[in-house]
């Protein structure tokens, strides 16, 4: 009963909300050509749906976006566990990965284009660059606010060296790092839709961007929504794998 | 060796050499000095602590807070290696973490992704031993703490009190001869901590083990040691070492007996002074800072 009482709450609030929104929109009070009732939306979903470029553009986008993210976690972790493990490459360049956390990496992309081409490998690569910095700043903080007394707990159980990355530090570090994966993959999807939007290389970002310019607004909004659903289904495995991963460790 | 002069007190156990009367210590800390720092910032946090504890033996230290006691509780405990003095149990001296040794740490310890059961099969599972009778031994230490019915929960569900019991629970099932515990119940209120301490008690005199008790807590050291260790503040030296006479079995109702009230009253007589020693400094070095 209490289990299904937040997200049912939570659900009910969107119905509610789209309901006001349709009917707003039917007595006019919101213009139906910027804020189309969500039945039109839903109906121009459907349409998009059946038509072949959503479904491409739809896992073309998340493609990306799972690469990127997978990519940068792969690389991410083990850098931010280097900067932990070897204090002169953490203080060396904490600071650089934190400023280059607030540059617009964006920039890059001129450079990007000349080297990989205008595609998919482009945008990958700044949706990469975008998420690999959190998953490495939390992957050093996690470890680094591993409390002192867990490892010498390990340490008078006389628990290998070897293995007190497994054991220890890694699952106390868990929850921090998988904070910067959640990051990583907004980060990640907010670069790869703006790029696709911005330079039509195709994706959802793309659609959104050719139904716009066909004043197709139910449409863009349709795509809008598979964009939406892209994060929930990160999100969603996000928690599963943390949940799977962080006990029991 | 030591410096016999300084204090006559201050070597309480010092027998006559190394002859018999120390084969049947187990545990012997001798001259143990250790300095933090370098320079004029240096600080002596403890210097020329011995003491011995005979088989079975349950002996506290006490002593204001910085005296040092964590820091002989991690040079016993085999974490801090460079110091002054020897540690040896059964008379051979030993360095680094060894496994006849289970320590109890003053922090919260327990590893909050495992439940309580799984906190308990730590040390076994560092030994190998295979998954059933790790389940089975990590239960039945639980259930010495009475914690049987909380073996699924995650630490985060479980009080202070619970999870300092489950910290106690995980040492004690890795069978050590010694065991030494630092401030165990140091975050608790004082009803739980009496409570906890009859628990303990009882444990004691079930299993026998050789205990090192380090408390800030007069009344807890009196409850629970057959001898109480008082230290002084910086340098950390043993000011004085009170025999508890008291009979055994103890329950916390001890408290109420004339007996107790006299050993705690002639114990904070010697610690006031290095108590308030404590304090000044404390407000001293947050004065200038
Ligand atoms: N790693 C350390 N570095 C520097 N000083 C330390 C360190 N550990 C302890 N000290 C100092 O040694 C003294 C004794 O500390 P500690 O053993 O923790 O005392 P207690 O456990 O009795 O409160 C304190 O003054 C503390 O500041
Ligand atoms: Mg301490």
């Amino acid at each position: 009963m209490h289990r299904w009482l937040a997200p049912a709450a939570g659900f009910a609030v969107l119905v509610l909300a789209l309901a006001a929104l349709e009917w707003a929109a039917s007595v006019g009070w919101v213009s139906p050509f910027l804020t189309p009732p969500p039945s039109e939306i839903a109906a121009a979903g459907w349409r998009m749906a059946a038509e072949e470029p959503l479904a491409s553009a739809f896992f073309s986008t998340l493609g990306v976006v799972l690469a990127a993210t997978v990519a940068a976690a792969v690389m991410g972790i083990p850098a931010g566990w280097a900067m932990y493990r070897f204090p002169l490459l953490g203080n060396a360049y904490e600071n650089w990965v934190a400023a280059l956390f607030s540059a617009p990496l964006i920039l890059l992309y001129p450079l990007f284009l000349v080297l990989f081409g205008r595609g998919p490998l482009t945008i990958g690569m700044i949706g990469f660059l975008s998420g690999v910095i959190p998953v490495i700043l939390k992957t050093y903080e996690g470890f680094t606010a591993v409390p002192v007394v867990l490892v010498n707990v390990a340490r008078s159980f006389n628990l290998p060296e070897s293995a007190l990355l497994r054991k220890v530090l890694l699952p106390a570090a868990l929850p921090t790092v998988f904070t910067g994966l959640r990051l990583c993959f907004i980060y990640t999807t907010i670069n790869v839709v703006g790029l696709e939007y911005l330079v039509d290389v195709g994706g959802l970002g793309f659609m959104v961007g050719l139904m716009y310019d066909r004043y197709d607004i139910p449409a863009m909004y349709a795509a809008v929504t598979f964009v939406l659903l892209i994060s929930m289904l990160g999100f969603s495995a996000a928690e599963r794998l943390e949940r799977r991963w962080g006990r029991g460790a | 060796m030591a410096e016999y002069g300084r204090d006559c007190r201050a070597q309480p156990f010092m027998t006559s050499g190394h002859g018999s009367a120390q084969a049947s210590a187990v545990l012997t800390a001798e001259g143990i000095g250790k300095r933090f720092g370098s320079g004029a910032t240096a600080v002596t946090a403890i210097d020329e602590v011995t003491l011995s504890v005979k088989q079975g033996e349950l002996i506290s230290v006490i002593g204001p807070s910085g005296c040092g006691k964590s820091t002989l509780f991690n040079i016993i405990g085999g974490l801090i290696t460079d110091y002054e003095g020897e540690v040896r149990i059964d008379g051979r001296r030993v360095s680094g973490c060894h496994p006849d040794i289970g320590m109890v740490f003053q922090e919260e310890s327990t590893f909050p992704w495992r439940t309580a059961l799984e906190n308990v099969e730590f040390p076994l599972e560092v030994r190998g031993l295979p998954a059933a009778e790790r389940r089975q031994r990590a239960q039945q230490f639980l259930g010495l703490v009475g914690l049987t019915e909380f073996a699924d929960r995650y630490p985060g569900e479980l009080s202070g009190g619970m999870k300092a019991r489950t910290a106690i629970a995980r040492t004690l099932a890795a069978h050590p001869k010694i065991l030494l515990m630092d401030e165990p119940f140091g975050a608790l209120d004082e009803q739980t901590r009496l409570l906890l301490g009859d628990r303990l008690s009882q444990i004691h005199r079930e299993l026998g083990q050789t205990t090192l008790l380090i408390t800030h807590s007069i009344t807890e050291a009196v409850h629970l040691s057959d001898r109480v260790v008082v230290m002084s503040y910086r340098p950390g030296r043993i000011k004085r070492v009170v025999d508890v006479d008291l009979p055994r079995p103890r329950s916390s109702e001890i408290i109420e007996s004339e007996q107790f009230g006299h050993l705690v009253a002639s114990i904070w007589h010697d610690l006031r002074e290095e108590a308030s020693r404590g304090l000044a400094a404390d407000e001293a070095s947050r004065r200038s800072s």
